[in-house]
């Protein structure tokens, strides 16, 4: 019989190495990118059983029109994008309860009791030329827009950053409930139009 | 003095290496856990637009994705925009199954959850972007997020 030692060491020395090995492919395949965009919701489709709607009132249309030179038209007028957000907030408001701007209507709303809401309707149109790159800045700006109000909001009512409030409204019930009343007075409503061809020659 | 110079002289250890295969471990496992393979092998130029009021796109597996912009590939496919679906080229027509494969493969009560996430260069134009909208609407498919970079207002 064989006289047996100690059973020898097994030599570790290379698995850092392999280890290595493995650390570096993770690291290569990895895509640490986050996705951001902006969410919105298509209408759905068009059901000729449905009822006509009833028509709006002009004062309460928003119209942003982009052609394929990526020029805006608002309220029939030549625009810079930079402008867009302004004059949207303002139409969106109607601060002064201006006669050309949206009508109010008074509406229960949680926590602001009656509160005139606006009837306001932003439609949107653009050229089948129309640059992705301006179609995303319209839609950026008008989305700006409706978050600066209701920040303005959020902040005099609740003192919380709108924001903060988007963010714990998915977990917390109080949170929730006055999100959804700020989203009450200032709905997003962007109506998109068949856009136009008349870009191409 | 002569107490601190015998120190001096005295010969530096050799730092133990035992715990560096721990340490990678812990980086690895890291790394292991955190990654996500790439989805597809874009066949498309992609730069995305900035917008600042964006939302992160969450729930990765509810997500599906559609590519337009021009071919990478230009001697053989050409300037104009084209739409991607998972690693080919496609047309408007192949969104319809592809949205319902995706369907198919998850959960019904999960199917209103379901976002496409539109991945669209800037230079393209905008018919090319409502064609796939349009049929987008046809499927029902209507939660949309336009894919952009973030940028601080």
């Amino acid at each position: 019989m064989a006289k047996r030692g100690a059973p020898p060491e097994i030599n570790a020395s290379s698995m850092a190495d392999i280890a290595f090995l493995l650390l570096v492919f993770f690291l290569v395949t990895t895509t640490m990118d986050t996705d951001f965009g902006l969410a919105r919701r298509l209408p759905p489709p068009l059901d000729l059983d449905q009822p006509e709607p009833p028509p709006i009132k002009e004062r309460n249309v928003f119209v942003v029109l982009v052609n394929a030179n990526d020029q805006l038209l608002v309220e029939g007028e030549l625009l810079d994008i930079s402008e867009l957000k302004e004059k949207a907030k303002e139409f969106i408001a109607n601060p002064y309860d201006d006669e050309n701007l949206p009508e109010k209507k008074m509406t229960e709303v949680q926590f602001f009791g009656q509160y005139p809401v606006s009837k306001q309707v932003i439609s949107l149109q653009n050229d089948n030329g129309t640059s992705y790159d301006m179609y995303i800045q319209v839609q950026n700006s008008l989305a700006q827009a409706y978050n600066e109000l209701r920040e303005e909001i959020t902040m005099s009512k609740f003192s919380v950053n709108y924001a903060d409030l988007v963010e714990k409204a998915k977990d917390d019930e109080m949170a929730n409930k006055r999100y959804k009343a700020v989203k009450k007075i200032y709905p997003q409503r962007i109506s998109e139009a068949e856009p136009k061809d008349v870009g191409k020659q | 003095m002569s107490k601190f110079k015998s120190k001096k002289e005295k010969d530096t250890p050799a730092i133990s290496t035992a715990s560096l295969p721990d340490i990678v471990f812990m980086l690895l496992f890291f790394f292991m856990v955190t990654t996500v393979m790439r989805e597809v092998d874009l066949k498309v130029k992609l730069s995305s637009p900035e917008a600042s009021e964006v939302k992160k796109l969450e729930n990765k597996s509810l997500v599906s994705y559609v590519y337009i912009g021009a071919p990478l590939d230009e001697k053989k496919f050409g300037t104009t925009p084209r739409i991607q679906l998972n690693d080919a080229f496609a047309s408007v027509e192949d969104i319809r199954p592809y949205i319902e494969t995706k369907r198919s493969e998850v959960d019904e009560q999960l199917i209103p959850k379901l976002t496409t996430s539109l991945k669209v260069d800037v230079e393209t134009e905008m018919g090319i972007v409502t064609d796939v909208k349009q049929e987008l609407r046809k499927v029902n498919a209507l939660k949309l997020n336009y894919s952009t970079r973030e940028r601080l207002r």
